[in-house]
């Protein structure tokens, strides 16, 4: 089985579609239950991963390989490494508790919604393992259909536009992208004398700084939108706002992951040089403190809950192309642990707007006050979610944020000190929006009567607060499985980084003296 | 007593025998029409002959195929090299088969709605078939002349076919006449390079052109005029004002094979002539396409968001869709050249598929061409709207459908011949495309359905023909290895 375990774990939800199609629409509920058992047995059939996977064992672990376009020189190639495990697990998870929580939120066309949503697990998890590139892009652009249709037929007032506009940017984005992944293709031909887009052939690669740089700069703007970093953020909020729960849920948890995946993976690895090249990380540190401090802002002055955390992704995501940028083993490694911490908290803070949206119907958050008085478990569960996103230590928001904050500070500290600012920031906006829709006296008659949360509901953050805290508690495993593969990323943009002596990866586990509470 | 044999060989006869079985089936149809079945409810019964047409007409080149592949020779000429069967030839005919058969069998139904369904009409796609074989296959100017103006007539008329629609007939007119005034250009082309060679062989005048220096004023001349009849039968801009006008006019059906078999021969002819006797003043074509290419993907995206009719918008499409097939030619080396054989293939069942579930909209009393009368489509026929989707985003070019294969190769052909700024802007359009496509899905999967309006009137052929082409469009994106290959036996030379 382990062979064939990735294929198995990205073909589930597939699976689990082509026998949702044969569900008669009527039965809503049956159809709700298959898909939630799909995505259960997703997330469970990605368990073996963990304890099967070998940390610190170097390249990749669990490969697949089958010829599917010999023509093209493109094939089935899958595999993955310390980054993609954690990101898969996260695809999984994410993906189960957002299709939990629709249960009662989408009455609509229910069939298709969660016929879309698999899809787009697929698609998502595709991305993740995907070592070639050719198929990597199949599946990056694969995803932009179903996540258009979430949002653009199950979402808010405005979803048409959020959904086109969604789909215009990352499109645009990614076609560039295309033209880039196809010079790569082309040297290789041209040095090679084959044609491939196998990530480990175009490794092999010795580009001019020259070309590389206009590789660079066609990936940055396919990986850049996605993530999205400053100034290509502005299709976020709309899609976000105007999302249902579960699509800004998977938004925020995974999709933007795939841009600063790609960083890593593709600009990072296939890039060295240009990668390395002052200029280039100057102007995209610069970027990333520029979004840290602009998404804070930003979220700051909101009205809207949903908004603010929107805005909130824009800030935490800026530390993760930060933490990359870095390019040293701890702001890799912190960056992709970020990366996980985001979406378990983010997928939370976006969980907690959705209980109360379907309550309220409103997400004016000067509707709202005193709460806590209301629904005391739901004040409890928000509270957790806006810590671990705020970066409270012994949660995971902390640990990854730390561990960026070093490998900035060792990149260049002026960096790290306007990024803490972000931090501070972070714990402003998250706790003012605690402050004005929880505490206090219960000032709108309207909330007097919210009931608190469902089991249900309660069952969809057990896993992410234990997560949470098992990061921010023990995050050894984490770093761990991460060593090696930061190591050769480090290794290929930096040679010579480690004198060949063997990375130890720092492991934060002294309180912070300093900062964001 | 003059021996015929000489005048027609065997080779001569092999060459053409596609060509003779869609004359002689059409000359069926026609005669059958008139004797056997008077009644129109049972004219549906022509389709056999149009199916046994095809039948022969695809065991014929599959005939010549397999003779190529036994002497191992490259071509087969006849009738003293005036026809070249070639894998190009090949190729392309099989494409120009596929869609007359896809069309044919889902005409039926919507002809019959129009009140306009008579023995005429297949006749007159297997004659415009039997032009087109003459198209890819002519290697001398009248042959390639005479393929044009017979598939040109058909289409003239069948346009018009709708008698009692004065949109038909106007479309008819504009497209007749415009269409002559073009064929006039080329013609004058022809003149002027048979000036030059002193022969109507494309290989003679090749030579000729080639002694001479490339900015020649005469090749010049040849070259312009050439380019503006071809270059209208493609529909690239600024030669592309007939295109929407007929599209909406032409009954739907005329319009997707207008669409595909037309712009495909056209192709054909198109490479037959630019990579022959005008290869070597490649300098002096190459930036001249560039700048229609260009305008032609700028005017047909850009024209194609504000259009309410879906036949207009797919027009407007079809002519970005001429421009990416131009940027192949620009690039021009064997990737590009695969490139454009490719993108016509998939091409085919993309836009056939299109314009079929508009054909699946035409009931009593509603047109159907509107994006207004697809609204809600999801909710009442599933199928169709999901078909249509992988359609839209086959013709946008997004994988895994087989629309991508299609711009893969012309995007990586430009990059291969360094044609960075094309391929910027080619890219970009995708993400125009993508937005008037999405109008479409829009109003399908947005909208609430007008629940007035009658059921739709799906008939099995039309049925067939939709799930052939959504089947072979996601089919070529998901494994396109086999059709790869396959386009691969076009290249020519």
């Amino acid at each position: 089985m382990d062979q064939h375990l990735l294929s198995i774990i990205l073909l589930t939800p597939l699976a689990g579609l082509a026998v949702l199609l044969f569900i008669p629409g009527a039965h809503k509920d049956l159809i709700r239950l298959w898909a939630n058992l799909v995505g259960l047995a997703g997330f469970l059939i990605s368990l073996p991963l963990v304890s099967r996977f070998q940390a610190g064992k170097p390249g990749y672990q669990f490969e697949e390989r089958a010829e599917w376009i010999p023509t093209l020189g493109a094939n089935y190639h899958i595999g993955i490494d310390g980054i993609s495990l954690l990101l898969i697990m996260l695809t999984t998870l994410m993906g189960c508790v957002a299709i939990l929580c629709s249960w009662n939120a989408i009455q609509d066309r229910v069939k298709e919604y969660y016929a879309m949503f698999l899809l787009l697990q697929t698609g998502m998890i595709g991305v993740f393992l995907s070592l070639d590139f050719f198929l990597f892009y199949v599946f990056w652009e694969l995803v932009l259909v179903p996540m258009y249709f979430i949002i653009g037929v199950w979402g808010g007032p405005r979803k048409l536009y959020a959904a086109i506009k969604f789909f215009l940017y990352t499109l645009a984005g990614s076609v560039l992208m295309l033209l880039g992944i196809l010079t790569l293709y082309f040297a290789h031909f041209k040095q090679f004398g084959s044609y491939t887009f196998e990530i480990s052939e175009l490794m092999k690669l010795n580009l001019p700084l020259g070309t590389q740089q206009w590789v660079f700069w066609a990936f940055f703007i396919g990986f850049a939108i996605k993530v999205p970093m400053f100034p290509f953020h502005t299709w976020l909020p709309d899609a976000h706002v105007e999302a249902p729960t579960a699509g800004s849920v998977i938004l925020a948890a995974v999709l933007l992951k795939m841009g600063t995946y790609g960083f890593l993976r593709f600009s990072l690895t296939l890039l060295p040089k240009a990668s390395m090249d002052q200029t280039i990380v100057q102007i995209l540190a610069i970027l990333s403190i520029v979004g840290i401090i602009y998404g804070a802002l930003v979220s700051l002055m909101q009205a809207d809950w949903k908004k603010l955390i929107a805005y909130s992704s824009v800030s935490h995501l800026g530390f993760c192309t930060l933490g990359i940028f870095s390019m040293n083993p701890n702001g890799i490694a912190g960056s992709v642990l970020q990366q996980v911490n985001h979406g378990i908290s983010t997928g939370m803070l976006f969980l907690v707007i959705g209980i109360i949206y379907e309550r309220r119907h409103t997400r004016e958050i000067k509707e709202y006050g005193g709460l806590a008085h209301v629904m005391p478990k739901f004040a409890i569960i928000f509270a957790i979610a806006m810590l671990s996103s705020a970066g409270l230590p012994l949660l995971n928001g902390f640990v990854g944020e730390f561990t960026i904050m070093q490998g900035a500070f060792e990149a260049n500290p002026i960096w790290a000190a306007f990024a803490v600012t972000g931090v501070i920031l972070g714990a402003a906006y998250l706790l003012w929006l605690y402050q004005r829709t929880m505490l206090g006296q219960v000032t709108n008659g309207k909330n007097l009567t919210i009931p608190d949360m469902t089991a249900r509901e309660v069952a969809l953050f057990v896993p992410l607060i234990a997560w949470s805290i098992w990061i921010g508690i023990y995050p050894k495993p984490y770093f761990d499985i991460l060593r090696q593969p930061v190591a050769e990323i480090v290794e290929r943009v930096r040679p010579g980084y480690f004198g060949g002596a063997v990375q130890n990866a720092a492991i934060p586990v002294a309180p912070r003296t300093g900062g964001g509470q | 007593m003059i021996d015929m044999s000489q005048f027609y060989t065997t080779a001569d006869h092999f060459s053409i025998i596609p060509a003779v079985m869609l004359a002689l089936f059409a000359c069926a149809i026609l005669l059958f029409d008139f004797l056997v079945f008077p009644d129109p409810r049972q004219r549906k019964f022509l389709l056999i002959f149009v199916v046994l047409a095809e039948l022969f007409t695809g065991f014929g080149l599959y005939r010549q195929s397999v003779w190529l592949a036994a002497n191992s020779v490259p071509e087969l000429s006849g009738f003293g090299g005036t026809i070249t069967v070639d894998g190009f030839a090949i190729f392309f005919n099989w494409i120009f088969l596929v869609a007359a058969i896809i069309v044919a069998v889902a005409s039926y139904k919507y002809l019959e709605v129009a009140g306009e369904h008579h023995g005429e009409y297949y006749a007159l796609m297997l004659f415009a078939q039997c032009g087109m074989y003459f198209l890819a296959t002519g290697t001398d100017l009248i042959t390639l002349f005479i393929g044009l103006e017979l598939m040109a007539l058909c289409f003239y008329v069948m346009v018009g076919f709708l008698r009692s629609d004065r949109r038909s007939n106007e479309a008819a007119l504009k497209y007749l006449i415009l269409g002559a005034f073009s064929s006039g250009f080329l013609v004058y082309g022809f003149s002027v390079m048979y000036g030059m060679a002193g022969s109507t062989k494309l290989s003679y005048i090749a030579s000729a052109i080639q002694q001479r220096p490339p900015w020649d004023p005469m090749v010049f001349l040849a070259l312009t005029t050439t380019s503006v009849g071809l270059l209208f039968k493609i529909s690239a801009v600024p030669f592309h004002m007939w295109a929407p006008d007929a599209y909406e006019g032409a009954p739907t059906t005329v319009t997707a094979y207008l669409s595909v078999g037309s712009t495909a021969a056209s192709m054909a002819f198109l490479l037959r002539i630019f990579l022959g006797p005008l290869a070597s003043a490649r300098d002096v074509w190459e930036p001249l396409l560039s700048v229609i290419a260009v305008l032609t993907l700028t005017v047909g995206n850009l024209a194609a968001i504000n259009q309410t009719n879906i036949k207009r918008l797919l027009a407007y499409s079809s002519i970005s869709h001429a421009g990416y097939m131009l940027l192949g030619l620009i690039a021009g080396n064997d990737t590009g050249i695969n490139g454009i054989a490719v993108y016509v293939m998939v091409y085919t069942f993309m836009n056939l598929g299109a314009l079929l579930v508009v054909v699946a909209m035409r009931r009593a009393n509603i047109i159907g061409e509107d994006l207004d009368d697809l609204a809600g489509l999801v909710h009442k026929n599933p199928w169709y709207a999901f078909l249509m989707l992988i359609f839209l985003l086959s013709l946008a070019g997004i994988p895994p459908t087989a629309g991508f294969l299609g711009k893969y190769y012309i995007f990586l052909s430009l990059i291969q011949t360094k044609h960075f700024a094309l391929a910027v802007i080619a890219t970009l359009y995708v993400a125009v495309a993508i937005y008037y496509y999405f109008k479409i899905v829009r109003s399908m999967f947005n909208r609430e359905a007008d629940a007035q309006a009658p059921a739709l009137a799906g008939s099995f052929g039309l049925r067939f023909a939709l799930g052939l082409s959504g089947v072979a469009t996601l089919g070529i994106g998901l494994y396109p290895e086999p059709f790869l290959r396959f386009a691969q036996t076009s290249l020519f030379r």
